[in-house]
């Protein structure tokens, strides 16, 4: 393998890692702080890509696209968390594996019924076709760069709202002890509802930026949040650090594996995941005890 | 006559199938100080969920300067100006002691200056997590954090349990100084003297009944009965 075919991996990997830190965050956020595990955090990523297809379309663009779909994600998270996931806060994960994947069937039946069942590409915005040459033979694509910078620039943002924010605060003081910030006067459902509602949006725009990357197709969501679990718990749940950590470090396995060792590249995420949970079984930068 | 700040009648509270609470009175006036005394699972501590709506009431009505607010979610009741300080202090482990004080903190006199003032030994511990502070320290903080929502009533559910002497006579020192103030307080502790020289009434609880109300000289006048009530 040569420097610049290495280089190129690596920025790869790291892009697609990015993109799933997006989606991870909000699942282990869901997870941490709400108490739910929500497999219809794949069908989000799923939807936000069909509505970049859909939008972009009819608007002319993928930017038009995110600037129209994210709003509405949020609005779709918002309702979902009102309508049903409000309604699992006091129960076991089994009602929750229930109610969710229930979602996850009814998403599925709203995209074929919406958007049909054919595979689509969307186009990267003119203004990134073009490209960055690696070496002699490799170049990068200028909407992958784009695409590194903007999740790396909403991970920063994260970081600040999350330890630099009243709102942050409360976040992280709801995940260890909702109930004592219930009896301070903090209205803990509208701060479960409004959190929901971003994971929603990160992960639906995380599906609008990989759009153009990796086409648009049934059944996306499922294989983005399997994998999205993993990097979970690989960070440790709950941890946003430990999801930029888990994302980076399964993009970056992911990526080398599919041109390493094809043969057994599908594996290669579980083999990571797996030899964490062996030397630190509550994840990189989980609690050693489960709350 | 005054409205009471915080009136009780009938409380009636379960655990699932299980009868706590049957039928507790209470009523607190603007500045008072009322002890709550009674053994380990008299119903203390339930009494006090039920205040906020922690754990609702199946029966009676909790108000709030003649406003019924039973049934309410307890950041709404808390927002009426009662704050908890509770049994095992409560503080937020992963933020830090000054992330402890702002988090839910609502304008009014009492800032982290005024706080700090009134615990000169949390300034030095402001930037460690709250996991990182001992016990007497949390319980500085957890009344600091509740003072920072500048309430009219400050419940404190075991005000000095499993701390050192200095800090407890620290904490009933602060105690008196918001009696002194006007800040109303329900106080519960393990401690019957420093109860009996602080509150204005008192009541015992025995298996979700109130066996026991009146005021200091009351309490003396029946100590033996009383204290009866209170032996483990």
């Amino acid at each position: 393998m040569t420097l610049s075919l290495f280089a190129l991996q690596l920025l790869n990997g790291i892009e697609v890692g990015l993109l799933l830190f997006l989606v991870a965050s909000g699942l282990t956020l869901v997870f941490g702080v709400l108490g739910v595990l929500n497999f219809a955090h794949g069908s989000f990523y799923m939807l936000g890509a069909y509505l970049a297809w859909w939008l972009a379309e009819r608007t002319g663009g993928l930017i038009w696209a995110v600037l129209l779909g994210v709003p509405v994600m949020l609005a779709l998270g918002w309702a979902v968390e009102r309508f049903a996931i409000s309604r699992l806060y006091r129960r076991d994960h089994l009602s929750q594996v229930l109610l969710t994947y229930g979602l996850v069937l009814l998403f599925n039946e709203l995209q074929r019924t919406l958007f049909g069942n054919d595979v689509h590409g969307v186009p990267a915005p003119r203004a990134l076709d073009w490209t960055v040459s690696l070496g002699e033979m490799q170049t990068w694509g200028a909407y992958r760069i784009f695409t590194s910078i903007a999740c790396l620039c909403i991970a920063i943002g994260m970081r600040q709202i999350i330890l630099g924010t009243r709102f942050g605060m409360r976040v992280r003081a709801g995940a260890s002890n909702g109930e004592m910030l219930e009896a301070l006067g903090v209205d803990v459902r509208r701060l479960f509802s409004v959190l929901f509602s971003i994971g929603t949006a990160l992960a639906a725009l995380a599906g609008m930026l990989a759009a153009p990357l990796t086409t648009v197709f049934p059944g996306m969501g499922e294989s983005v949040l399997v994998v999205s679990f993993v990097v979970v718990v690989i960070g440790g749940i709950g941890s946003i650090k430990g999801a930029f950590a888990g994302a980076m470090l399964v993009g970056i396995a992911d990526t080398f594996g599919k041109v390493l060792l094809p043969s057994i590249s599908s594996a290669i995420v579980y083999a990571v995941m797996a030899a964490v949970l062996i030397f630190r079984p509550q994840g990189l930068f989980g609690e050693a005890q489960a709350r | 006559m005054t409205v009471p700040l915080l009136e009780a009648t009938g409380l009636h509270t379960y655990y699932g199938a299980s009868h706590v609470l049957h039928g507790i009175d209470l009523r607190i006036l603007p500045g008072e100080c009322v002890t709550l005394m009674g053994r380990n699972g008299m119903g203390k501590t339930t009494t006090i969920r039920s205040l906020l709506g922690l754990t609702p009431p199946r029966a009676g009505e909790v108000r709030v300067r003649g406003k019924i607010v039973t049934g309410l979610p307890p950041h709404r009741i808390a927002q009426e100006g009662i704050a908890l300080i509770p049994e095992g202090r409560g503080i937020f482990p992963t933020l830090t002691a000054r992330e402890n004080l702002t988090v839910a903190a609502r304008p009014g006199r009492w800032t982290p200056e005024a706080v700090l003032d009134l615990f000169p030994s949390l300034r030095a511990r402001l930037h460690h997590l709250g996991s990182q502070l001992s016990g007497g320290e949390q319980q500085m903080l957890s009344i600091g954090r509740a003072l920072m929502t500048n309430p009219e009533l400050v419940i404190l559910d075991g005000a000095t349990e499993g701390l050192a002497p200095l800090v407890r006579r620290q904490i009933w020192s602060v105690l008196r100084r918001l009696r002194a103030e006007g800040t109303a307080t329900l106080v519960v502790d393990k401690e019957v003297r420093p109860l009996l020289e602080l509150g204005d009434r008192h009541l015992i609880l025995v298996k979700g009944r109130i066996a026991f109300a009146g005021d200091s000289q009351e309490w003396r006048a029946r100590a033996e009965e009383n204290l009866v009530l209170l032996r483990a």
